[in-house]
């Protein structure tokens, strides 16, 4: 196989930070090649290099075998180099088709020719089995089918190396499926792909040679056949790495906290279930099924429109927020940087918030406590900072998730409602999250899951209901069920009727 | 450290700029500067006009800057200064003389209610109507300064040509400070408030709160903070600052309400809270400097043929440096490309 690219010597600083430190990558014509690595080790700024979105400091690039200058997007692209970002960049009030023809329109007299270009997108979808629907808006499309269109509009240019960045982030179990047979289709036709990705199973399922990455340096390339998860997450940690959080069985309690009921709006319809001291509830399904609502009812930053919530026997729908929290609810939000933390805060300031009036005396904030709790807190749950005083926004994702948990986790709630806990957070540190929330378990906390991750819910959880379109469709004991199944409820797969009732 | 260089850079790049201006007008700008600066700080009289066109802009520096730490932009410190001004006049002159000190207080309270009921109307239109606080809040000032010029006009109008109300009683006037100067106790009214906010801001739960619902707003109402409840508390405490500001006018300066009395003390309270970085102490070196360049031009006026309006584009540079925190960066870009395209040419060569 002839070589399609090959980035050498790749240094790229932002600032005192090197985030590419002599990095490299070989990839060969027609091959899927998994670029793989920990968030913060540089494989999306690599690629930016490559798609002339960021200049390099210092190295080479080689396109089949010639060196090359690529200065812009727009240069890569008549390189033949294409990148579908993990945010789509598609306009939503255009159609699918006006997306894909976007910036290279085929034109008669000046005039769009629409029909020639129809032509063209069509051939190129039934070809690969790219099913997209031209003339829906893309506003009305769901993700799997943006994705298509993206991947169709890089054809549509002429892509001969097409860059995806964390592909499967968006997308369900049967969507992933879909995405790697048209992967696959793609490589047939001798297209060349680079997938951007920090997951070893999919790497392992889809990829011909995978490169890690560490800290921007190269911890070499090797063929998927010779790997397995042990081996490629202990090149992108750098040390060895227990995969699978080992859950042993823990004594369940009284119910601790009940729903019933539950409607809000459009987003969640009559949900019902109870959680036990001491249990892991995982709540599958693919994001936007109503898990922010059903999270946000839970924690009293919405009020449902029907249904009630129990919180040891007593009835907690009414209560606001501030007060479900001194009742023992610990929260730990979908998305950190969103409702978690406070960025550019102090890690102090951001160790004690929704508990500040723990550490207060008439209203003046109690310094020595602070002080002293917080650097517990990064002590505890293994934070890596130059300090209380030093800015959250420095920290990696893996950090402060790590500080955002530790502080929910120190102040010692009965319930813990926690959101997708290990995303964008780093192999070393998702096996350090799961251990200290199966930890909480055992110390006879009830904990309520929700994550898009299978693999998290099936190995932490004890039960697991699965929530489709705002109801929960599916419960099963996590030991007794299989992705598969799970999938297939999550992707709405299943005859209405004949689904179980949930809710004891 | 390192930003207080960086702001440094700015006014200085301001000043050139400003000097750029007077320059080509067909000025010289070191002679006015000199003129300005040192007629501002070489003599008690300079210093004292420094500390007198400082001292308002200390109130409303605050206010700007309160508001800001909690996100909310405050535009309308004009309007709740004339509020504030009007509310102590009256009770400093309708009032029957009372014991000093208690006079003083009741009507710098006064002030500080007035104007912190003038600002709360932008918070309740803002969480009950989800008004936009920038439009409301400059609306306010336009009727804010109406209303006061209408009471002065009529309702309070002492007798005379001039819209002013009576003056006010000797009970409820802060005292002046030396023989003659026209800068009063009001300088330390401001300064005590300086510290009261630095404490809220950096030493109490409620500054704590209040910078979270600034920095993330979503984040302060999982946390359990009452969001809209913070802001109006905010914008009330914010208006009363104002409010205060326009007291301390009337009490220590004019005597008396006085239509118009502010020269835009309200607006400038941003660029002094911009230029302060929203930190209390900030606003009071920045405070000083507007304070400074105020007196200056007074000076520049009397001793110069350079039009007093100088003043004014200096202060606009400023806002413009001060307030695109990019642009630095954008320049020294520049630099360096030139830089590169130049060391380009020599190695041709």
């Amino acid at each position: 196989m002839s070589e399609a690219l090959r980035m050498s010597n790749i240094v790229k600083r932002f600032g005192s930070l090197t985030a590419l430190d002599n990095a490299e990558l070989i990839v060969n014509k027609g091959e899927i090649h998994s670029l793989l690595g920990e968030n913060g080790a540089g494989k999306t700024t690599l690629m930016k290099i490559l798609y002339g979105i960021h200049p390099k400091d210092e190295g080479e690039i080689c396109l089949n075998g010639t060196l090359c200058q690529i200065n812009s997007p727009k240069e890569a692209i008549n390189a033949g180099i294409s990148m579908v970002f993990q945010h789509f960049m598609l306009v939503d009030n255009l159609s699918v088709m006006e997306n894909i023809i976007l910036g290279k329109e085929e034109t008669k007299w000046g005039i769009l020719s629409y029909k020639k270009s129809r032509e063209k997108v069509m051939e190129l979808s039934h070809k690969l089995g790219l099913k997209v629907r031209p003339d829906m808006l893309v506003e009305d499309i769901p993700v799997g089918e943006k994705q298509r269109v993206e991947i169709i509009k890089a054809l549509y240019r002429g892509a001969e190396t097409i860059i995806l960045d964390e592909p499967t982030a968006v997308l369900t179990p049967p969507e992933v499926a879909e995405l790697f047979e048209m992967l696959k289709a793609l490589k047939n036709e001798g297209k060349t792909i680079i997938i951007i990705t920090h997951k070893l199973k999919e790497t392992l399922a889809i990829a011909d040679n995978v490169t890690v990455l560490r800290n921007g340096k190269n911890m070499g390339t090797i063929s998927t056949k010779k790997a397995t998860p042990e081996i490629l997450a202990q090149m992108m940690v750098g040390r060895s790495v227990i995969l699978q959080a080992v859950k042993e069985p823990t004594v369940k309690g009284p119910v601790v906290l009940e729903a019933k009921d539950l409607c809000l709006q459009d987003a969640l319809k009559n949900i019902n279930f109870t959680l036990k001291k001491g249990e892991i509830l995982g709540v599958a399904g693919v994001e936007g099924n109503g898990q922010t609502e059903l999270l946000e009812a839970l924690t009293g930053l919405v009020t449902p429109d029907m249904g009630s919530i129990y919180l040891k026997g007593e009835d907690i729908t009414k209560h606001s927020v501030k007060q479900r929290i001194r009742e023992g609810i610990g929260f730990i939000p979908e998305d950190r940087n969103d409702r978690g933390i406070v960025p550019s805060f102090c890690n102090w300031q951001n160790a004690i918030l929704g508990y500040q009036s723990n550490y207060q005396n008439r209203g003046v904030l109690d310094f020595k406590k602070i002080n002293a709790v917080s650097k517990e807190i990064l002590d505890t749950y293994q934070v890596k900072t130059e300090g209380i005083a030093a800015k959250t926004a420095s920290l990696s994702g893996g950090n402060a998730q790590k500080l955002l948990l530790g502080r929910v986790f120190y102040h010692d709630s009965d319930v813990l409602v926690i959101a997708h806990p290990t995303r964008g957070v780093d192999v070393g540190a998702i096996e350090y999250l799961h251990k200290e929330i199966l930890n909480m378990a055992k110390r006879g906390k009830a904990i309520l899951l929700v994550s898009a991750d299978l693999d998290e819910i099936r190995q932490l959880s004890d039960r697991i209901v699965v929530l489709y379109e705002g109801s929960l469709v599916y419960e099963t004991q996590a030991l007794s069920t299989t992705e598969k199944e799970l999938g297939m409820y999550m992707a709405g797969a299943f005859n209405k009727d004949e689904s179980k009732v949930v809710g004891l | 450290m390192r930003r207080v260089l960086n702001l440094a850079c700015r006014l200085v790049l301001a000043l050139f700029a400003a000097g750029l201006v007077l320059y080509f007008s067909g000025y010289s700008p070191l002679a006015a500067y000199k003129a300005m600066i040192w007629g501002a700080v070489s003599s008690w009289d300079g210093i004292a006009q420094t500390l007198v066109q400082a001292t308002p802009l200390i109130f409303t520096g605050l206010a700007v800057a309160l508001a800001n730490n909690c996100g909310v932009f405050n535009i309308g410190a004009e309007g709740q200064l004339y509020l504030g001004a009007m509310a102590a006049a009256v009770l400093a002159a309708y009032l029957p003389p009372l014991p000093h000190l208690l006079h003083v207080i009741i009507a710098l309270c006064g002030g500080a209610l007035f104007g912190g009921l003038w600002a709360l109307i932008a918070a309740w239109l803002k969480i009950k109507a989800d008004a936009n606080e920038v439009i409301i809040t400059i609306m306010l000032n336009s009727i804010g300064t109406l209303l006061c010029a209408y009471l002065a006009n009529y309702t309070f109008k002492a007798p005379g040509p001039v819209p002013q109300t009576p003056t006010i009683h000797s009970s409820a006037a802060l005292s002046r400070l030396g023989q003659g100067a026209q800068f009063s106790s009001a300088l330390f009214v401001g300064l005590f408030f300086v510290l009261v906010v630095w404490f809220l801001l950096y030493h109490t739960k409620l500054g704590y709160d209040l910078k979270v619902v600034g920095s993330n707003p979503r984040a302060a109402a999982a946390a359990g903070i009452n969001v809209p409840q913070m802001i109006g508390l905010t914008l009330l405490l914010s208006g009363a600052l104002a409010g205060l500001g326009g007291a301390g006018q009337i009490l220590g300066l004019h005597g008396r309400y006085i239509d118009g009395f502010s020269p835009g003390y309200g607006f400038d309270g941003v660029a002094v809270a911009i230029l302060g970085g929203n930190s209390p102490l900030g606003v009071l070196f920045s405070a000083l400097l507007f304070g400074l360049m105020r007196a200056g031009g007074m000076i520049l006026d009397r001793t110069t043929n350079v039009p007093v309006d100088f003043v004014i584009i200096i202060q606009a540079a400023i806002i413009l440096f001060v307030s695109a925190p990019e642009l630095l960066k954008t320049l020294k870009i520049n630099w360096k490309k030139g830089g590169v395209k130049h060391a380009r040419t020599v190695a041709d060569k």
